[in-house]
């Protein structure tokens, strides 16, 4: 394998003088390659580039025997509801309403799914209060008018403005991890602000196998 | 028209660049691999958008995709006192040995009752006692102890890296020292089982949590 080429090489002479061999210095590398190439190829497809990240969601707290809900705070303008199956997304507006009530119509469930067309438009549409203040911001902040922080501060106020989008999420016993992070990941990318998983009423899981049917 | 001669060359040829080459993408990919702990069992984390870095004081619940639980923690000094208060609390004896083993593992998976046998078991045969992971149902909740012990251990031992750190740098903030909450679940496991862990920290009044995620690039899907 590793011969040394030799072809120049002299062997003794006439008068039987002694004279260095002349080796050319060339090697092969061949195994050498082989050996780099095996290395590379190992490390290649056992090296992982991307650390694990993390996703921080805040839950509500308990509420403890002693908490008394205040109705007026329990309103909101601007809500949705997003029921979660396996890797299917129903979502309905507003309160829930079991039979129809004051005129308006029993809730039913609509339909979407995680592409860009479903679910991400639909946050965009919903949670224009917020997203609209955010462009000026950037560009305020992209002109040096304010700083990151000031900016920070302007769009959570914006977040937690009683018109900007509140989200309930809620999942039946089918929903995955991933369908979950999924949607909390689009909340995160349309600036949501209040975001909260809850727990999933009986009403609603039966609209949800209807519609799964 | 004279002939074109064609030169006879070696067919050998001068390898020395792709050598070269081949070498230096062989440095650079064993630099930058980091070498990990494998853990028990494989998880397949989600995906998303988030760039959080992983905090320095942490404790992590895993959900695998068959529901099973796995508890782990981050320092060898938060391993010790955790698991001195769960023999105080279980009434339960580890050999020298076992407890050697017990700060060796990336985490711990059964019940408390099978925990010396998990400990004794060659890696391979792990599995065995692992049954369904650290119990969480109401009556036994294995988790809520571990959970509970890791946090108010995590203060004390947070507090001291802080200190540590401080010299060095005295920018740092003491709350990035806290004891954070992360839940590693699988794509496939059910948010149901996950939930149940979920519920366990916010019993022991711990709402924030963090999920692991993989970073995906804006607008990939």
């Amino acid at each position: 394998m590793a011969q040394i080429d030799d072809s120049g090489g002299g062997g003794h002479d006439k008068k039987g003088k002694k004279r260095a061999k002349k080796s050319s210095t060339h090697v092969d590398m061949t195994p050498l390659v082989d050996l780099a190439f095996l290395l590379l190829t190992f490390f290649v497809l056992t090296s992982t580039f991307s650390d694990p990240k993390v996703m921080s969601l805040t839950y509500p707290a308990k509420p403890k025997p002693d908490d008394v809900i205040d109705p007026d705070k329990a309103k909101v303008n601007n809500a949705i509801t997003f029921l979660l199956s396996k890797d299917k997304i129903y979502y309905y507006e507003g309160a829930f309403k079991k039979e129809p009530t004051d005129g308006m119509p029993a809730t039913t469930l609509k339909e979407t799914d995680f592409s860009a067309d479903g679910v991400r438009k639909l946050l965009i549409e919903k949670n224009s209060y917020v997203l609209n203040r955010k462009v000026p911001l950037l560009g305020d902040l992209k002109a040096g008018k304010i700083t990151d922080d000031q900016m920070k501060e302007e769009l959570s106020k914006a977040k937690g403005n009683k018109d900007a989008l509140k989200v309930l999420i809620k999942t039946n016993d089918k929903a995955t991890c991933r369908n979950f992070i999924d949607l909390i990941d689009e909340l995160k990318i349309n600036d949501i602000g209040v975001m909260a998983p809850v727990d999933l009423l009986k009403s609603e899981e039966d609209l949800i196998n209807a519609k799964d049917k | 028209m004279p002939k074109i001669k064609i030169p006879k060359s070696s067919p050998s040829i001068d390898m020395t660049p792709m050598v070269d080459l081949a070498f230096l993408l062989v440095t650079f990919f064993m630099l930058s691999a980091k070498t990990r702990v494998a853990d028990i069992v494989e998880i397949d984390t989600p995906y998303s958008v988030e760039d959080k870095e992983f905090p320095k004081n942490y404790i992590v619940v895993t959900v695998d995709k068959n529901g099973r639980k796995f508890f782990s923690m981050n320092s060898v000094e938060l391993k010790t006192a955790v698991l001195a208060d769960m023999q105080k609390q279980y009434k339960f004896q580890l050999t020298n040995q076992q407890m050697e083993s017990y700060l060796k593992i990336p985490s711990i998976g059964c019940e408390i009752k099978n925990l010396p046998g998990y400990l004794d078991a060659k890696e391979s045969d792990r599995n065995k006692y692992i049954g369904i992971g650290i119990p969480t149902d109401s009556t036994n909740n294995q988790l809520k102890s571990w959970i509970d012990f890791s946090n108010k251990r995590g203060l004390t031992v947070g507090k001291d890296m802080y200190d540590k750190d401080f010299e060095k740098n005295p920018e740092i903030q003491v709350s990035d020292y806290k004891p954070k909450f992360i839940l590693k679940a699988d794509n496939e496991a059910l948010y149901l089982q996950a939930k149940d862990v979920i519920e366990t920290f916010r019993d022991l009044e711990l709402t924030n949590l963090n999920f692991v995620t993989s970073l995906q690039m804006k607008g990939e899907k």
